[in-house]
């Protein structure tokens, strides 16, 4: 009890500067005191310290080895049997909402891939990335310059769009051979960055923070689609796009190259000993995984008509990591759990308005608090021996 | 192109320089002592700058000197910086201390997005004025041609601030802790050093200079914004990575190299691409000599 007034008392006065002083713009006006706020803070504080308390028991209890609530549910959620329901209900979701309904899930659908592919770099390979949002801005770019320019169609960019993203992964795949762990996240950060710098001051070619916009969206050859249409056409192709990089990355993580990988991410120098071209290995998994950018890109440019150096900032690349961390490294299914979570939800809460960045951040801390690994874990596949050896008893 | 203009560059570089420092010794003590990549370390700066405008407007009616409202409020600065530091750790770094790499990542870029947010809504998105704080200096005007008393003063204060911690971390009992913690956990807690207050302390210490950063630099440019923290977070950050992450002397020397580039980059090239040279500057490096100018080769036992 008392260390929970002590705690109350803490947060009421380091909260003070901020909370119930409003400073002046200019230094003719005055300070003003907001009081009205600081009882406020203080039963926020005793109620979570309380809050504190409780759910670290509960995680204590967790990892003893209870499976708790959470976990079953998602245990069930894995079972391969719901699948095709989950195919139905996302194709059929489109005919039977509203406009604003297939808008959002478009968008949460652009996070999936984005973290499909960040899973590709992150969770498979171990590379911790922390600029993917170049390869998205890349992707994006190229649909708006090259339909601005050269007047070439959607079916024709998309490729492109993949090609470009791919080549630009590769090329910052070379520098960052040799680095590890931390040196590696802020390179990457610092490409990110870099990449944003250039889209935001040549505003010769990129136009600079006015942006490019009015991007069409892409055309049935043949049928002439309305606005509506044209926007469940594209959700459409985006629930394809899924489905084929589920598919790709399942065949991936089986295939030589996703379990050169995979080993490169436990245990880099018995990689190499074991004589694994670490070279081909990392390029691979930075420009495949940048590929899957480029496409979410070209989508995004047609799903909001506009873009500007400032959809790509640093902010999306953590989110995206983010979502890959919070599913579980390596697991699809739990990326597409996670983006459903921290992309979904926060669109449906937007009465929270002026609130809504505040509680997200806390979710983030949140989550990671009382789910440290993710929420879904990958299982790696495993000779059963006991299966094994009956079989060759028969 | 001549000797005034290279005189300019060059002590705007060193003065921007050792505020990287300033900052950079922050995420390398930290990153040192626990393998994290601090990022709410530039919203602690910023929150630094904030509390000082805060104490400057409330004993604004009182009128005190400038010499004496500048060490009062950097005073007060790393008080309140010291607990919002203290505070930080305790929420989201404490309980992630043996989970994966990434999860206090991504608990701290949580809390970065947090703290950002929280100074956005209940401040303002606004340039706020930053009381002028360095004082006049009329006995250093010889050399205002070249050196303005401002830079002189950020730049002996950082100066003396980087002595004061390598003297604390060679001879003080904490400092000898927060060392060979850096060096071997384990050991150190087998000797019975209380290892959450070093923790403690560390994050104390960087946020401390964090918060002196904050006031020199926002007086010497006159605003202060909630986003500040940010960039100056990478920067700093890029500075401890130039210099060898986790080593203390490679922070202060990576922010002048930092400081110093951007400014002739600036000067010379561009100044568009300001935040472009120094994220090259660090992957020329990095290319070369990958754990950094002064990091330890980390020897991977197999």
């Amino acid at each position: 009890m008392k260390k929970h007034l002590i705690i109350t008392v803490w947060f009421c006065l380091l909260l003070f500067p901020f909370v119930v002083l409003k400073l002046p713009l200019h230094a003719t006006e005055v300070v003003t005191y907001r009081w009205f706020n600081l009882p406020l803070v203080a039963v926020i504080a005793f109620v979570a310290s309380f809050l504190w308390e409780i759910l670290f028991k509960y995680r204590q209890k967790a990892k003893k080895g209870h499976t708790d609530f959470i976990n079953k549910k998602l245990l069930y959620l894995q079972n391969k049997k719901l699948f095709p329901v989950y195919l139905l209900i996302a194709i059929i979701f489109p005919l039977i909402t509203s406009d604003y309904n297939v808008s959002i899930f478009t968008s949460t659908f652009v996070y999936i891939v984005l973290g499909l592919g960040l899973n590709i770099v992150v969770g498979l390979a171990g590379l911790l990335d922390l600029g993917y949002v170049a390869f998205y801005a890349v992707g994006a770019y190229s649909y708006a310059l090259l339909n601005l320019y050269f007047h070439l169609t959607f079916w024709q960019i998309f490729p492109i769009a993949g090609l470009l993203a791919f080549c630009l992964g590769v090329l910052l795949g070379f520098p960052v051979l040799r680095l590890k762990g931390d040196y590696l996240a802020i390179v990457t950060l610092g490409f990110g960055e870099i990449i944003r710098l250039i889209l935001y001051n040549w505003t010769d070619l990129t136009k600079g923070i006015q942006g490019i916009g009015s991007i069409p969206k892409p055309n049935l050859p043949g049928i002439h689609l309305t606005e509506g249409g044209s926007n469940v056409f594209l959700y459409y192709i985006l629930l394809a796009l899924i489905i084929i990089a589920l598919l790709c990355f399942h065949r991936l993580r089986n295939s030589r190259v996703g379990r050169a990988w995979e080993a490169f991410r436990e245990d880099e120098i018995a990689c190499i000993s074991m004589g694994i071209h670490r070279t081909k290995t990392k390029l691979a998994a930075f420009g495949i995984g940048a590929s899957w950018a480029g496409f979410a890109g070209i989508i995004f440019a047609s799903h909001t008509g506009y873009i500007n150096p400032a959809s790509f900032t640093f902010y999306e690349s953590s989110v995206i990591l983010t979502i890959v961390i919070l599913g579980g490294m390596g697991s699809p299914l739990g990326v597409i759990i996670a983006s459903a979570l921290l992309i979904l939800l926060p669109e449906y809460f937007r009465f929270l308005n002026d609130y809504r960045m505040l509680i997200f951040a806390m979710c983030m801390i949140g989550i990671m608090l009382f789910k440290p690994n993710g929420l879904l874990q990958i299982k790696r596949k495993q000779f059963d021996l006991d299966k094994l050896n009956n079989a060759t008893l028969e | 192109m001549n000797f005034d203009f290279f005189t300019d560059l060059f002590f705007s570089g060193i003065t921007k320089g050792s505020i990287y420092a300033l900052v950079a010794l922050g995420y390398t003590m930290v990153y040192g002592i626990i393998g994290l990549i601090n990022f709410a370390h530039g919203e602690i700066y910023m929150i630094g700058a904030f509390i000082a405008i805060s104490m400057c407007s409330i004993l604004a009616p009182l009128h005190i000197s400038v010499p004496i409202l500048l060490l009062i409020a950097i005073s007060i600065s790393i008080v309140f910086t010291a607990c919002y530091a203290f505070t930080v750790e305790k929420i989201a770094y404490e309980k992630l201390r043996n989970s994966s790499r990434l999860a206090p990542l991504i608990s701290a870029i949580g809390m970065s997005l947090l703290l950002r947010e929280y100074v956005l809504l209940f401040q303002t998105s606004n340039f706020i004025n930053f009381p002028e704080l360095l004082p006049e200096v009329s006995w250093l005007d010889f050399m205002s041609d070249y050196l303005l008393p401002s830079q002189f003063i950020i730049i002996a204060s950082a100066f003396t601030c980087m002595v004061a911690l390598i003297l604390f971390l060679k001879y003080t009992r904490s400092g000898i802790a927060m060392r060979a913690i850096a060096e071997d956990q384990v050991m150190t807690r087998l000797l019975g050093i209380n290892i959450n207050s070093t923790i403690s302390l560390t994050f104390i210490i960087g946020s401390a200079l964090a918060a002196v950063a904050a006031v020199l630099i926002s007086s010497y440019i006159g605003q202060a914004n909630y986003n500040m923290g940010f960039i100056i977070g990478i920067k700093a950050f890029t500075a401890a990575v130039l210099g060898g992450i986790g080593s203390v002397s490679g922070a202060m020397l990576g922010g002048i190299v930092l400081g110093l580039s951007e400014s002739f980059a600036t000067g010379y090239i561009s100044s568009d691409y300001e935040d472009i040279v120094a994220f090259t500057i660090l992957i020329l490096i990095l290319l070369f000599k990958p754990s950094g100018l002064l990091g330890k080769k980390e020897i991977e036992k197999v």
